[in-house]
């Protein structure tokens, strides 16, 4: 704010002292107060304690110095439970940053979109070639979020009151279930086995794979719960699908996922990006933007036939139009992060996902066996997995925990106070694509000291 | 948008997916050279997968064309009123890739991230200050969200009172975003529609005349969606609470009011804002955006989790109110939209803040005195962020619609303003100008819509055709709808 009285009052706001005069002059006020003269006076201009504004500098410095009281990216880290270090092409980042996709605006005006939809055609078409699903929308929130979208889903189409969700379930996506369906009055049933679905569920949510990082047969789970008339709602990790059995070969009705990972950095957690596939008969079901290939209506002014373009579609779905019988309120949700996955799949191409996919396998594999093979640690196994595993060493999992992060190293997720008996005292590590060697050499050592120390 | 204008290959015929060449690739795997864990059964694995085959440099340039066929608030003035399409600085985007932010995993424990998670405090806190509000969650992760998780919080506070079952119906004005009515039905209430007076402010009788024990809240946009204050809104906040009702705000128009007005002070129960609106982070195309919910101390036991606290051992972490609504999401929001908030919240300051929404509440009165006459102006008074416009005169002389009018402004190089909203004025022409537009370029936006007004009347078939200098012209949009074609699938497949 070290501007003079007559400049601009800030980099962001270009109006100067004259600029401001001369507008005030035409729209025939005093001054600024007076455009404000509807708002309440004896409420106005409160005492507001905020810290004085920062140049840019400042800022920077500000905000590195926070960046720099997190732990430091480059420490060994084993967390997954939902989020995965990979490894993303370069471009995706380049591209992703260019300003025309990162500026704009919902794609209301498609003459001049085509470029935010014409790449979500592209992400639906990706989404719906991992999943086996018919149709994809834009994307939602993040995965969870995406899965209470299609119990909702599941709901109206069956006009069944009731979910069940499969352990072992992310706790995360669980509780937003439970969220969202306060508001639809339906109950949440939390079921060990595809067996105890009845004819009052209107799906089955089943986590592929499952918190644990067991593969799942969906295959057997379909023919279950339709026998029933249940719907199967797939909660899919979108890279696993690389070499996993697509979901809608297996049976699946519905399926939602997380897209984060491939579209870049974990930071914290968020932006996510919530997959959401799903059989054709529930297109016009479907909760979020969607995006549809047309025509142009006449021959271009340069002559020549009507063109291809992209259209938001099928809008009488949603809120803007339907008001209170929109299937969703969902608006704004994640475009960049669904342009971010769309190009890292996109530049992995049909080989290098498979491959990339298969060196998450085998990274995770060959670790899991090195860990098994020190003495008083196990890693208790419950079918075939991808890239996560359990690990139980010689103390109980806190302490063990404890005792990695003591060694710099960050440990896997505790899921002791899970139910499941292979989780008791253990730890749920991930190790992906993107783990170097050296971090694995790491973790062998830490564990190898803390397994001779007992 | 210039190196692709009509008359230049049909660009959008072709996908990635029809692009390159089988065997071509953009990036390499490294190999594997440990030791081979054979894989799992082969009934759990795919064949294939389809996917575009492209060197690095095709895929590049086949975004980077895509990129040309878009238009940010970088390419020029993007007046779309209630969306807040304000410059994006870009030293915000500079700190939320910081290598700790990015790097950090959302499962990390609180002693790993004691960076990012200070920032949220701070936001938390600088929320709080500028809307009023005691409590407050970042969790949701869009506006939609927040809203749904307001309500959800009147619905648990309702519950608690032992007053659900009876309280079944929530008012919303007929101007209020769509969002509106669609979340109070995500909530499992009935909508009951108020009419806007013709003074464009609520229908204050018929508020009154509804408000018995069915009702749980109110929601009202403030600004409303016409750019005006509701007048009066403390008395009607009053009313509201007396018939045991809460009174929700729907902050997407915050960038009016803010330094100068507080919904906390004026008797709102919970507000969400969209920080991709008022606090300038970049919209993306469709997202991601973040909605925090702002509340009083009554509703704060039931903001969704988490909430960021510091704890006494100095550590801030996140926590989880005693009454919480749950969860919105898997982990803790879009944080990193958060940190942007952050970083325009800290570049600004409480004057920056009254700059900003003096400014835009100024363009948008300079915008309405230059374009006075040329247009209708169904509610002719000052207003505050945005002014509605309406094209009905043009139409009816002329035969020209808002669409036909939004169109042309394109060959003028303007993005659109919001058109047919809100819905209670006819052929509307919604438009924010927002503070970051210089007033050159307010003055060449009013040029062009007055050029327009004038073409209306002496060439509308231009109009009806327009426009003529975008990548693309008029798509057909109801044959989309008609026969839906939603996803890429290979020639010997495609049912087109």
């Amino acid at each position: 704010m070290a501007s003079s009285p007559a400049g601009s009052p800030h980099p962001y706001i270009p109006a100067t002292g004259a600029d401001r005069a001369r507008m005030l002059e035409r729209v025939g006020v005093p001054d600024l107060d007076a455009l404000f003269a509807d708002l309440p006076a004896e409420h106005r201009d409160p005492v507001i304690d905020l810290p004085p504004s920062l140049t840019e500098p400042e800022l920077i410095a500000l905000l590195e110095e926070r960046a720099a009281a997190n732990t430091s990216p480059l420490r060994p880290d084993f967390l997954g439970a939902g989020a995965y270090r990979r490894s993303i092409p370069a471009v995706a980042a380049h591209l992703t940053s260019r300003s025309e996709f990162v500026t704009a605006y919902t794609p209301y005006q498609p003459e001049i979109s085509q470029g935010t939809l014409q790449s979500a055609f592209e992400y639906q078409s990706v989404v719906c070639e991992l999943t086996g699903m018919d149709v994809s929308n834009t994307g939602l929130y993040d995965v969870a979020s995406a899965t209470a979208e299609a119990c909702l889903l599941a709901a109206r189409a069956t006009r069944r009151h009731a979910v069940a969700l499969l352990e072992p379930i992310h706790a995360g996506t669980a509780d937003v279930v439970r969220t969202y369906a306060r508001g639809a009055a339906l109950r949440v049933d939390v079921v060990a086995s595809a067996g105890a679905v009845t004819e009052e569920h209107a799906c089955l949510v089943v986590q592929q794979p499952d918190f644990l990082g067991t593969i799942v047969d969906l295959e057997p789970l379909a023919g279950t719960v339709h026998a029933a008339g249940v719907l199967l709602v797939a909660v899919a990790d979108p890279f696993a699908l690389g070499l996993l059995r697509s979901p809608g070969d297996a049976g699946a009705d519905i399926v939602t996922g997380e897209g984060r990972d491939l579209a870049g950095a974990p930071a914290f957690g968020g932006p996510s990006l919530g997959l959401f596939a799903a059989r054709s008969p529930f297109m016009r079901q479907m909760p979020g933007r969607i995006v549809g290939r047309t025509k142009e209506l006449n021959e271009p002014s340069g002559g020549g036939d009507p063109r291809t373009g992209y259209v938001l579609t099928l809008q009488a779905r949603e809120q803007f139009i339907r008001r209170e019988r929109a299937t969703s309120n969902v608006s704004t949700a994640q475009a960049l992060i669904a342009l971010s996955f769309t190009i890292t799949a996109q530049a992995l191409g049909p080989r290098g996902l498979r491959e990339s996919a298969e060196l998450c396998y085998q990274r995770a594999h060959a670790a899991a066996r090195r860990i098994a093979a020190l003495p008083g640690f196990e890693v208790p196994e419950r079918g075939p997995w991808f890239q996560e595993f359990l690990v139980r060493g010689p103390l109980p999992a806190a302490d063990l925990a404890a005792a990695l992060v003591d060694r710099g190293i960050g440990p896997g997720l505790d899921v002791s106070g899970r139910s499941e008996p292979e989780a008791r005292e253990a730890l749920l590590f991930a190790v992906t694509e993107a783990t170097p060697d050296a971090h694995v050499d790491a973790l062998l050592e830490a564990l190898a000291g803390i397994g001779g120390g007992a | 948008m210039t190196a692709l204008r009509p008359g230049g290959e049909d660009f959008g015929a072709r996908l990635s997916f029809d692009r390159g060449s089988p065997g071509r690739r953009a990036v390499d795997v490294p190999a594997w050279a440990g030791e081979e864990t054979p894989l799992p059964d082969a009934a759990l694995l795919r064949d294939s997968v389809r996917l575009p085959e492209l060197s690095q440099g095709e895929l590049v340039r086949y975004y980077t064309a895509l990129s040309a066929r878009n238009y940010g608030i970088d390419s020029g003035t993007y007046p779309l009123g209630s969306c807040t399409m304000k410059y994006n600085p870009k030293v915000d985007d500079l700190v939320a890739s910081l290598p700790g932010f990015a790097g950090a995993h959302p499962q990390a424990p609180p002693e790993d991230a004691q960076g990012t998670l200070r920032i949220l405090l701070d936001l938390r806190r600088g929320l709080a200050e500028a809307t009023g509000f005691p409590a407050v969650s970042l969790a949701p992760a869009a506006g939609a969200q927040g809203e749904f998780a307001g309500v959800l919080m009147i619905t648990r506070a309702l519950e608690d009172r032992g007053e659900l079952e009876t309280r079944r119906r929530i008012l919303v004005p007929d101007s209020a975003h769509g969002t509106n009515p669609a979340t109070a039905a995500m909530a499992g209430f009935a909508v009951t529609q108020i009419p806007t007076a013709p003074d464009g402010s609520l229908d204050r009788a018929t508020i009154e005349a509804e408000l018995d024990g069915s009702v749980a809240a109110v929601m009202v946009t403030a600004p409303n969606t016409l750019g005006l204050w509701e007048q009066g809104i403390e008395e009607v906040a009053r009313l509201i609470h007396e018939a045991g009702a809460f009174l929700y705000g729907d902050g997407a128009n915050f960038n009016a009011i803010m330094g100068r007005v507080r919904y906390g002070d004026l008797g709102f129960d919970v507000v969400h804002l969209n920080l991709h609106k008022s606090f300038s982070t970049p919209h993306g195309g469709g997202g991601p955006g973040a909605g925090p919910v702002c509340c009083s101390e009554e509703l704060a036991p039931y903001l969704p989790t988490p909430v960021v606290e510091e704890c006494p051992d100095g550590l801030v972490r996140f926590t989880a109110p005693e009454r919480s609504i749950g969860r919105m999401q898997q982990f803790h929001g879009n944080v990193g939209v958060l940190l942007r908030a952050y970083a325009y919240l800290r570049a600004l300051g409480l004057e920056g803040l009254r700059a900003v929404s003096g400014q835009a509440v100024l363009n948008a009165n300079y915008l309405r005195a230059l374009l006075h006459g040329h247009y209708d102006l169904p509610y002719d008074r000052p207003v505050l962020h945005e002014v509605v416009f309406s094209g009905s005169r043009q139409r009816r002389e002329h035969g020209v619609r808002t669409y036909d009018i939004a169109k042309r402004l394109i060959d003028h190089g303007f993005h659109p303003p919001t058109v047919y909203f809100p819905l209670i004025v006819e052929e509307a022409l919604m438009i924010e100008p927002t503070e970051t537009e210089p007033p050159e370029a307010i003055e060449a936006f009013a040029d062009a819509m007055i050029a327009i007004a004038g073409e209306a009347a002496s060439d509308p078939e231009t109009l009806h055709a327009a426009p003529f200098t975008s990548p693309i012209g008029r798509l057909d949009e109801a044959t989309a709808a008609r026969r839906p074609v939603l996803r890429w699938r290979p020639p010997d497949e495609d049912g087109e």
